[in-house]
Order: C-alpha cells, then sequence, then structure tokens
C-alpha cells in the first residue's frame, strides 16, 4: 500500500480558494508547537502576534506603513514568477532606488529647492531601481546567465554601496559620526495624511500600483502575454509573443516598483538614508507574492497580513520576550505551506493498494 | 615567503565551505535536482555545528550535528519537490527564508561564546619543511575531508553504475523511468547528500574559520556555490578550481583592505559577489552553443503507472 501523487483531469477551484487558508492554518499548528518548545503559552503568543497589534490605532497605522513597500515590490516580483522569470533580488532594487532618491534629497539639502523635489527623487527611485534589475534581465538575455544568481548577488553589492555612501561622501557632518545622512528637508519628504500620524502618501500610491497592475494583468494584451509565456512557453511562441522581450519588461517593472518602494521607505517613514532601512522586504515580498497567489488583489491582502507578522513579532519580543527571529521561521513556514497546498490544486494524492494475489480461480 | 605561505594558507580556509557546500550541490543537480536552498542549510548547520561543539566540546559533534541539520532541511526541501512536485526555485528559496530565521532562534544563545577551534595536522618534520609543509601537512581535517570528497564524488560520478544512473536521472527521468531505476528515491538520496554538505559547510565556518557564531556569518556564501556548481559545468575537476579561485578573490580583496590601497574598503568587499556575476556572464557567453546543464535540471517529475 502506498500514497502517490497524481495530475487532476482539471484543476480543482475549490482547493485554489481555501488553500491560503489551509497553508495559514497549517502554520498556526507548526508554530504553536514551537512556541511551546520556546516554553511559551501558544495562545498567548499568537495573541500578542495576531490580535494585540489590531486592537490600537498606532499599530493599525504602523500595519499599513510596513504592508506599503511588500506589497508594492510583491506586485512587481508577480509579473517576472507570471512570465516565470526569477528576480529574487528586489531587496537590492528597493536599495538603490532609495540611494538614487536620496541622493536628490541630499544635494538639495537646505536649499529650499520647491516642491518639485519629491515627485523627482520618486521618479530616480524607481528608475535608478529599474536600471538595476535591467543588468541580471540583460546578462539572462544577451548570455544566457542564471537570473536568479546574478539578481541574488546585487543585492550585496547594493547593500556595501549604501553602506559606503552613508559612512562615507554623506554622512552627516553634525551626526556625531553615526552612518546616517542628514534628515531630509520637508519639501524631500512624502508627507502624511493625517496630521501626527504615521500613514503616508506611499500607501496612496501603493493602491493605485495595485489597481494598475489588476488593469494591466486583467485587461491588457501585455497582461495577457506574461501569463501565457509563463503558464506555455511553447503556445506563446506560436503565438509570436516575444519571451526575451518580456523578460526585460517584467524585470525592469519589478526594478521600478522595488525601487519606488525604497524611496517611499526612506523619504517617508524613515527620513533619512542610513543601512539597515530594509528588515528584508524585498525577500518578504516572495513570500507575499506566493500567498497573494500571484494575483494583485490577492498580495494586497497577503501584504497586509505578512506586515501584521512584521509589528507582531516586535510587539511579541517585547510583551513575550520571544525572539525576532520567530517572525522569519514564520513566514518561512507560511511560504512552505502555501506552495505545497498549491501543489494540491494541480495534484491530488491516491492511495494504491496492490491487488491480492487471486487465489483458486475467484476471478 | 611567510606573507605568501600565510595568504595560501588562508585561501585554502577560505575556499574550503565553498568547495564542501558546491560538491553536494553538484550531486543534487547531476541528478536532475535544483535546490537553491543552500544559504539557508548552511546557515543552520553553522549555528548547529556551533551550537554542538560548545555544548560538548568536540569539534567531531559539531560537525555532525551541522550535517544532520543539513540534511534534515534537505528532507523538508524533497518532500516538497519531489514528494508534492512543488516548483523547486520557489521551495529553495522557501527553504533559505527558513534557514535564516531558525539560525537566529537556534543561535541566540551562542552569540559572544567562543570555542576552541578545529586543530590543524601536525606531523613533526613534514609540518616544519619550509614553503609546502604547512600548506600540504598543516591544514584542519575539514580541508582534507573537502578534498576527499570531491575525488570520492568524481570517481562515484563517472566510475560507479550508480554514478552513471544518478547522471542518467538528471539527464532524462523519463526513460530513467522506463528503465526501471526509481528516479525519485535516487533524487531524494541526492538532495540528503547536498543538504549533509552544505550543513558540513555551514558548519565549518564557526568551528574552524572563526571561532565564534554570528547570525547570517555565511554571507551568501551558499549562493557563490551555487554560482559555482555553474562554472564547473557540473564537473567535479573545474569545481575544485572554480571554489579556490573564489577563495582567492576573497583573500586577495581582504589583504588589500588591510594593506589600505586607497579603495573603499565597501568596494573591495563587494568584489567575490560582482566576480560572480561577471564569471557567470563570461561563461554563460561563451557556451551559447549549448548548455552543459543536466538536461532534467529542475523539471518536475511525477511518475505514471
Amino acid at each position: 500500500m502506498r500514497l502517490v501523487l497524481e495530475k487532476r483531469t482539471e484543476r480543482s477551484n475549490t482547493i485554489a480558494l481555501i488553500s491560503p487558508l489551509i497553508a495559514i492554518g497549517l502554520t498556526i499548528v507548526t508554530m504553536s508547537i514551537l512556541f511551546a518548545i520556546l516554553g511559551k503559552n501558544p495562545i498567548l503568543a499568537f495573541g500578542a502576534y495576531f490580535i494585540d497589534p489590531l486592537t490600537d490605532a498606532y499599530s493599525l497605522q504602523e500595519i499599513a506603513v510596513k504592508a506599503t513597500p511588500l506589497v508594492m515590490i510583491a506586485i512587481g516580483l508577480s509579473f517576472c514568477y507570471l512570465a516565470n522569470v526569477w528576480n529574487i533580488g528586489a531587496e537590492g532594487q528597493f536599495l538603490i532606488g532609495a540611494v538614487a532618491g536620496s541622493w536628490l534629497a541630499v544635494k538639495t539639502q537646505g536649499a529650499d529647492a520647491g516642491y518639485w523635489v519629491l515627485p523627482a527623487m520618486l521618479l530616480l527611485g524607481a528608475a535608478a531601481g529599474a536600471l538595476y534589475a535591467l543588468i541580471p534581465a540583460l546578462c539572462r538575455v544577451r548570455f544566457g546567465a542564471s537570473e536568479i544568481l546574478t539578481s541574488l548577488m546585487l543585492v550585496y553589492v547594493a547593500d556595501l554601496f549604501l553602506d559606503y555612501l552613508v559612512r562615507g561622501p554623506w554622512r552627516d557632518p553634525k551626526g556625531f559620526n553615526f552612518p546616517t545622512t542628514a534628515e531630509f528637508d520637508p519639501v524631500a519628504t512624502v508627507p502624511v495624511l493625517i496630521e501626527g500620524g504615521r500613514l503616508h502618501l506611499g500607501f496612496i500610491i501603493m493602491l493605485v500600483v495595485v489597481a494598475a497592475a489588476s488593469v494591466l494583468l486583467g485587461r491588457t494584451i501585455k497582461g495577457f502575454e506574461i501569463r501565457v509565456v509563463g503558464a506555455a512557453p511553447r503556445a506563446a511562441r506560436f503565438g509570436g509573443f516575444n519571451a526575451r522581450q518580456l523578460v526585460i519588461l517584467t524585470f525592469a517593472a519589478s526594478g521600478a516598483l522595488a525601487g519606488l518602494a525604497g524611496i517611499i521607505e526612506v523619504a517617508g517613514p524613515i527620513g533619512h538614508l542610513q543601512p539597515g532601512i530594509s528588515p528584508g522586504y524585498g525577500f518578504t515580498a516572495i513570500i507575499v507574492a506566493f500567498l497573494g497567489r500571484l494575483n494583485p488583489i490577492g498580495i494586497l491582502v497577503a501584504g497586509f497580513f505578512l506586515a501584521l507578522t512584521f509589528i507582531g513579532g516586535e510587539q511579541a519580543q517585547i510583551a513575550m520576550k520571544i525572539p525576532l527571529d520567530v517572525t522569519k521561521v514564520f513566514q518561512g513556514i507560511l511560504l512552505f505551506y502555501v506552495l505545497a497546498s498549491d501543489s494540491l490544486i494541480t495534484y491530488r494524492f491516491r492511495l494504491i493498494v496492490p491487488p491480492r494475489k487471486v487465489s483458486r480461480g475467484t476471478a | 615567503m611567510e606573507l605568501l605561505e600565510a595568504i595560501i594558507l588562508s585561501v585554502l580556509a577560505a575556499s574550503t565551505p565553498l568547495l564542501i557546500a558546491a560538491t553536494g550541490e553538484l550531486v543534487t543537480e547531476r541528478s536532475g535536482v535544483l535546490n537553491l536552498g543552500v544559504e539557508g542549510m548552511m546557515i543552520v548547520g553553522a549555528a548547529c555545528g556551533f551550537g554542538g561543539a560548545l555544548y560538548t566540546g568536540s569539534i567531531t559533534i559539531g560537525a555532525i550535528c551541522g550535517i544532520f541539520a543539513g540534511t534534515l532541511l534537505a528532507l523538508i526541501f524533497a518532500v516538497m519537490t519531489l514528494g508534492l512536485a512543488v516548483n523547486q526555485v520557489a521551495t529553495g528559496l522557501a527553504l533559505t527564508i527558513l534557514g535564516i530565521g531558525l539560525s537566529g532562534l537556534i543561535g541566540a544563545g551562542f552569540v559572544g561564546e567562543r570555542i576552541t577551534p578545529a586543530p590543524h595536522l601536525r606531523i613533526p618534520g613534514l609540518t616544519d619543511l619550509p614553503l609546502m609543509g604547512r600548506i600540504v601537512f598543516g591544514e584542519d581535517a575539514f580541508v582534507y575531508a573537502s578534498l576527499v570528497l570531491i575525488v570520492g564524488i568524481w570517481w562515484f560520478l563517472y566510475k560507479t553504475r550508480a554514478g552513471l544512473i544518478l547522471r542518467a536521472c538528471g539527464d532524462n527521468h523519463l526513460s530513467a523511468h522506463a528503465l526501471g531505476y526509481p528516479v525519485l528515491r535516487i533524487r531524494l538520496f541526492a538532495v540528503m547528500f547536498g543538504g549533509a554538505c552544505a550543513g558540513l559547510a555551514g558548519a565549518y565556518l564557526p568551528l574552524a574559520y572563526t571561532p565564534f557564531f554570528i547570525p547570517g556569518m555565511t554571507a551568501g556564501r551558499g549562493w557563490i556555490a551555487l554560482a559555482l556548481v555553474v562554472f564547473s559545468s557540473w564537473r567535479p575537476g573545474r569545481l575544485v578550481v572554480g571554489a579556490y579561485l573564489f577563495g582567492a578573490v576573497t583573500i586577495l580583496q581582504l589583504h588589500a583592505q588591510g594593506a589600505g590601497i586607497g579603495v573603499p574598503s565597501q568596494f573591495m568587499s563587494a568584489l567575490p559577489y560582482l566576480a560572480t556575476v561577471i564569471v557567470l556572464v563570461l561563461l554563460s557567453r561563451a557556451r551559447s552553443g549549448g548548455s552543459t546543464a543536466p538536461a532534467a535540471l529542475g523539471t518536475v517529475f511525477v511518475p505514471d503507472r
């Protein structure tokens, strides 16, 4: 008797609908075991993680602030993954976008430059992110180099470059030798939506990006091409779709969104450039993209959920001394379960019972 | 000469984890499975290896803990990609994310602790020979093990029937299946071997390279090991050359930083990563005629009956 996997004759829509919930459920079970091993009461721990942040206005805003970069990056990544192109260097594109936009903020510091500064910074961030993402894309298209490895290597390069800038040429002379630029001028800062709050204009930009992505993927030829090239490369070739062009296009789009998210983060909630501006947004966004099933609306929901794990993780650390790394473990386990339960959309298990030896001509 | 000897010694030490991890991944990929989780398996191997050595005082037990941890993570990967036919790229990424979190959790109590690093071989007379003495006869056990490992894998892949079957699975799983070979089981062993090697490579870092554990101490070495497998065209001989070349780049940039050559240290630190990108591009370009990768690499196999 053995268990085997076999392909379903058609995709199961029921499983497609409930699989993210199955994944979250299994993650909660696994994490309860982990909390118990750590000697924490699982119910209290989950309370600190998922309920407490939802009960006060500050945390709710903070979740939306954290969800902003996650969703923006994940939307871009979803274009890549739908087209079966593997950009895993969004973290680097995020950092380079932040650096490029900050360049203008640093150069116009104290010059009372006017209101064109912030829009120009956002454009610079997006453009730099796109250009940085084009390096692995062109390496893949021109030379056939694996975009997975090149895009990841460039994350380390971007990280070191940012480190160099804030410790060297861009360091705030009045900053007590801390590796940071001076606080950006008000004209170089993303404005908050409500006076005294944390929620900023970037949140609105993120919602616009989600809406635009929905239209692009669902209602335009380009969106259709992306999905066909990923799902059925042979059919796409017969259809005359240019797969190389799509590699470049999806990489550029995801790089631009990651770069934009980067400069918004720096010019918004942080307010200056410093090392460690990202707690791994570029990597967590990969989870967001898959948990949201590479669908813009799904990604929006998934982005909020993962933002909740960041905030909940911080609160659980303060309230229950649960190590911050638990959040990463949580995110990793969640991605595993999401991928595993998605597999059951196209496959199913069957129990094979080997036929008994036929005895004395009963057959 | 003293300096040259010191440089060669440190190049060997820096190359060893790359070589061990890449050897494991080479076997995994030769069976047709692309496991991108090397970095995750390495970092957990580092945390568990250090923990094992810290509590027992034995480097050997530390190394075994590292191997065990890497194998266990590889097993999760195998269940997902072989058992559930999940996309290997996405699963590998998940493994890395999980591994980084787990290592932080496991290693949280180890930060600031120190152990006595793995002893170096000492043969009176031979080790004291000028020039080559310490380089050939004065390494730690990991360095020798890595060389035995890669020669053993070369012999296994090209000189044994089992190696031939493993390569067949990687090049055409349908044919291998049709001939009656248990493709999934062979791949399971290959993936677990890859995990064991990655775990050992990770454990090498806190057990021999630096005698302490810091979170994220693998610093992308797992990804460089993956790039090395591409660099080697999936051949053990070239893998050795590649690993030592990369070790040399790492060490030379460190020495250049130490000598203060007027280039910001961050630019020098970025060199190994930039070198990886450049090498990947040059190699892929030279190979434009045809790929040398195992033909079934990264593809899902669900046997039909």
